[in-house]
């Protein structure tokens, strides 16, 4: 299987527990390189309200991880915190296929603006040029 | 008052509005036939919306909490989907509401 994957992991931590937000984080990054992931980054984003209550809290510290790895270590995490009453709430992504994406289009747009460096650079707001360009990416390839 | 948007145009059938309505309104409806609607993100040349850029999404969540239809925003369909999934995930981890009441 292929294991390079990348994860965005956001998991809220209840407020009244305030303290256990950097031990809880590093426990959990524990759990991700006992699977064998690595954690690339590791940020809290601070106190802020929720949007909707949860759990009748009206807010709650973000804490946002990123991973990379097979996916067994999400699991794990996932169950971890799924566990864990002092997570409100959790949310994975993958971003590993949106971001290629992202650099590949972001390569393609370099190119074009490297073929012909002049030209559209007046044109209308330059939004002619945009569009096939973002309707494209729809398509796969 | 929950949907504001209502009142303009849509789906460039700019005359379906009696001319009553524009009378009541005066000022700004002859700027709003004109206007054209061109997908921001495309002129920014976003390749990637990110469900925790709150901030940004915002702008894209009226009053009432409901996501903003291409028809008003004006955006692509690409950038539609990004911004819609976004949403989503943003309305998932409660950065965002699902409504407003």
């Amino acid at each position: 299987m292929d294991t390079n994957r990348q994860y965005e992991v956001v998991f809220i931590v209840d407020p009244t527990a305030d303290e256990e937000v950097g031990r809880l984080t590093d426990s959990f990054k524990q759990v991700v390189t006992d699977q064998g992931g690595t954690v690339t980054k590791a940020e809290t984003m601070g106190k802020r309200q929720l949007a909707y209550e949860i759990d009748h809290k009206k807010d709650g510290t973000f804490v946002l991880l990123e991973i990379e790895g097979s996916g067994r270590e999400i699991a794990e995490l996932e169950r971890r915190m799924r566990v864990n009453d002092r997570i409100l709430r959790y949310l994975t992504v993958r971003v590993d296929e949106d971001r290629r994406r992202a650099q590949k289009l972001k390569d393609r747009r370099a190119r074009k603006a490297a073929k012909r460096p002049a030209s559209g650079g007046h044109a209308r707001r330059g939004s002619s040029m945009e569009f096939p360009e973002a309707s494209s990416s729809g398509a796969g390839e | 008052m929950s949907t504001n948007y209502e009142d303009r145009p849509r789906g460039g059938g700019y005359d379906n509005d009696d001319d009553q309505d524009r009378r009541s309104m005066g000022r700004g409806g002859g700027r709003r036939m004109h206007r054209r609607r061109v997908c921001r993100f495309c002129i920014d040349k976003v390749d990637l919306i990110d469900f925790k850029d709150v901030r940004l999404l915002q702008n894209y969540l009226p009053e009432r909490g409901k996501i903003l239809p291409r028809r008003i925003s004006g955006s692509c369909a690409t950038h539609q989907r990004m911004l819609a999934e976004a949403i989503k995930r943003a309305r998932n981890i409660a950065l965002l509401p699902y409504t407003t009441d």
